[in-house]
C-alpha cells in the first residue's frame, strides 16, 4: 500500500441493496458485433453481475477484467461490463483479455448518472466516466450485493463478490 | 427476449450500402435489429458465418428463412417481398457483383 493517503471520492447516494436496478439499453459488444440490448433482457435470462469499470486502456480495466477472466464467474451467471468506451475500443478489450465476457458501450455515462456512481474525472475536461462498480442482481434485477468504490483507485473485493454470487446462484 | 424483430441487419457504421438498405427497411416501416461488425474483414466472422461471405451489409430475415448480401440484391428482396408489388414472396435474386466494403469506394 502507499504510504499516503489515497484520494477520496465523494459520497454518493448510489443504487443499493434491495433497490430495483434502472434498466437501460445500450450497445452491447462482444467479440463479433454489436448491438442494442436492454439489462431487463439480460435479467430475464437469470442473474447478472453488472460491472462498471473505467474507460478501456486505464490500468484498473485491465486488472479487474483479468480477475473477473481468471475467477470464471461466466460459468454461474452472466457477467457485463460497463464504460464510457467506444464499441471498437470493447472490441480491442475483450480480444486483448482472451474473456467470454460483453461490454456495454455508454460514451454519455447515462448509466453510471442513472446508478449514482460517475466520476468526472481531473484533468480530462468535460470527461464523466463510471466510478468502479459492481451491482449483483436477480433475475428481477433486485439487487442482491453492490459495492462502490470509495477510493481513486479503488477495486471490487473479488472474494466478498464471489461469496455473493454463490450465496444467489 | 419475446419479440425479437425478424429481421437482422449486419453493417458497418457510415458505409452508404448499408444505409441504403436501411432506407428501404424504413420505406416499408419493417422492424429490424442491427448488429455493427468491424471495418476490418479478417474481424467479420459472424457474417462469414452467416451468409458465407465477409461483406456487409447482410441481412437475416427470419420471415423467410433467407440470408443475403449485397445491397443491390437486398433491395430487391426487399421490395419483392414487402413493397407494393409484392406477391407471394417470389424473390428473383440479381447478379450485382457490388461489395461494400468499408463504404469508401462508393
Amino acid at each position: 500500500m502507499p504510504e499516503f493517503d489515497v484520494v477520496d471520492l465523494p459520497e454518493t447516494d448510489h443504487v443499493d441493496v434491495g433497490d430495483t436496478a434502472p434498466d437501460f439499453t445500450r450497445p452491447l459488444v462482444n467479440a463479433e458485433y454489436w448491438e442494442d440490448v436492454s439489462l431487463s433482457e439480460l435479467t430475464d435470462d437469470g442473474p447478472v453481475l453488472l460491472v462498471f469499470y473505467t474507460m478501456d486502456g486505464a490500468f484498473p480495466a485491465t486488472y479487474m477484467w483479468n480477475e473477473i477472466r481468471d475467477r470464471s464467474w461466466g460459468e454461474k451467471l452472466t457477467v457485463v461490463g460497463l464504460s464510457i468506451s467506444s464499441a471498437y475500443e470493447h472490441k480491442t478489450l475483450i480480444e486483448e483479455r482472451g474473456m467470454e465476457y460483453s461490454l456495454f458501450s455508454d460514451p454519455q455515462n447515462g448509466v453510471a448518472a442513472d446508478y449514482g456512481v460517475e466520476n468526472d474525472l481531473d484533468g480530462m475536461a468535460g470527461v464523466s466516466e463510471a466510478r468502479p462498480a459492481v451491482f449483483l442482481l436477480d433475475g428481477d434485477r433486485t439487487v442482491e450485493y453492490a459495492w462502490v468504490a470509495s477510493e481513486w483507485p479503488d477495486f471490487p473485493d473479488y472474494d466478498e463478490v464471489e461469496a455473493a454470487i454463490d450465496d444467489l446462484v | 427476449m419475446s419479440d425479437e424483430p425478424a429481421i437482422t441487419l449486419y453493417r458497418l457504421q457510415a458505409c452508404p450500402y448499408c444505409e441504403r438498405v436501411v432506407r428501404k427497411l424504413h420505406e416499408y416501416d419493417l422492424d429490424y435489429r442491427s448488429r455493427f461488425v468491424e471495418p476490418m474483414h479478417s474481424q467479420r466472422n459472424v457474417v462469414k458465418r452467416i451468409s458465407g461471405k465477409r461483406t456487409a451489409p447482410a441481412i437475416v430475415d427470419e420471415n423467410t428463412g433467407l440470408t443475403m448480401s449485397e445491397s443491390a440484391n437486398i433491395v430487391e428482396y426487399l421490395e419483392k417481398t414487402y413493397g407494393e408489388a409484392a406477391t407471394d414472396g417470389g424473390v428473383d435474386v440479381g447478379d450485382d457483383r457490388e461489395d461494400a466494403d468499408n463504404g469508401g469506394a462508393a
